[in-house]
């Protein structure tokens, strides 16, 4: 699947390797390399097919189609596609995983009083 | 304990397809589904294939759900070893390392499947050493064992939870890189599934879960013992 182009999406290609905190106010594709932490409050995380993910992940929505390793907190939802590769916890109001998708580490779906709550 | 791991049939298989379901009932899953409908969170390991209609069927109840594939996770290359007398064996202190890492008495439930069948031989005993020690006391374990009737094709299945009762099993397809296993063609994988690596007696299941409390079996008709053990 290629990558939604939009204005507002950054893109890290595959050959590019980001070592560092990653913050911003518009939606961001990975398909190279990043290690460190990512915040995108009131955006998207997509991690393309060839991107390699190895940090905490702070996002509105998460898409993985690539390897993400490292706890993940989506205050709105995660898709774990088919080619998805995911070792962390994951934090979301919704999930969605695709059959194919290999997901080490816990499901916790939180409402929104939990996260009020700082659960 | 009949072995397998001898024989050969290591051929390349083609590319991976998704394998259809079949559906069977489970008496060890329904005696667990009184423990589903409890109004208390339950803290559940599901150490079967990531499944989304397991993870659905958790999370839809307001429990929490970890799902840790353990049979893909003994094909790393890197946790292959030789014992003292240079036989090759998974390093089991390496895998453990690796896998199933949480505190002590954390879950209500794992769902262990066929895990035990599959899983190399090496393996097994430190495996169910460490579920007894994250299951909470009173938590509770279910696996499938095949009877001696199986043989080592039998094939390996990934477990979906549809009902109180009602699991729909899915052939496993590996992934190319990890049909070899550890250490060949032969040892782990079975063309392009995972190889039956023994058949447990009732006497060599109580020895496994010596451990536990108490330990429930449930026959079935098609070649599976489903036991339930409560640590």
């Amino acid at each position: 699947m290629s990558a939604p182009l939009s204005a507002d999406l950054a893109q890290i290609g595959k050959s590019v390797v980001i070592k560092g905190e990653l913050s911003g106010s518009e939606d961001l594709y990975v398909d190279g390399q990043v290690e460190g932490s990512i915040a995108l409050k009131n955006n998207s995380l997509t991690v393309g097919p060839n991107g390699s993910v190895k940090a905490t992940v702070e996002a509105k929505v998460i898409v993985v189609q690539g390897k993400l390793e490292g706890n993940v907190q989506a205050t709105d939802r995660v898709d774990l596609r088919k080619s998805a590769v995911v070792t962390g916890d994951i934090a979301t109001q919704r999930i969605s995983i695709e059959e194919g998708a290999y997901l080490k580490g816990k499901v916790d779906i939180q409402g929104k009083s939990d996260k009020a709550a700082g659960k | 304990m009949k072995l397998f791991r001898g024989s050969s049939g290591g051929t390349e298989a083609a590319t991976p397809q998704p394998a259809p379901k079949l559906t069977r009932r489970s008496s060890g899953l329904g005696e667990l589904s009184r423990v589903w409908e409890s109004e208390t969170p339950l803290t559940v390991l599901d150490l079967g294939s990531t499944s989304p209609a397991n993870i659905r069927f958790f999370v839809e109840r307001s429990h929490k759900i970890y799902s840790e594939d353990l049979l893909v996770a003994s094909t790393e290359p890197h946790l292959v070893t030789k014992d003292e007398q240079g036989a090759v064996v998974l390093d089991s202190r390496r895998f453990l390392a690796d896998n199933l890492v949480y505190p002590a008495a954390h879950f209500d439930v794992v769902l262990c499947w066929n895990l035990p069948d599959y899983l190399d031989e090496s393996l097994v005993r430190p495996v169910m050493g460490r579920l007894w020690s994250v299951l909470k006391p009173g938590g509770m374990l279910l696996a499938f064992f095949h009877t001696k009737d199986a043989g080592p094709d039998s094939p390996c299945y990934r477990f979906h939870i549809v009902g109180k009762d009602v699991l729909e099993m899915q052939r496993i397809v590996l992934k190319r890189e990890a049909r070899r296993g550890p250490t060949g063609a032969i040892h782990t994988a079975i063309n392009d599934g995972f190889r039956l690596q023994r058949v447990f007696n009732n006497r060599h299941i109580e020895t496994l879960f010596r451990d536990f409390a108490s330990i429930k079996f449930f026959l079935a008709r098609d070649n599976v013992r489903e036991v339930l053990v409560v640590r």
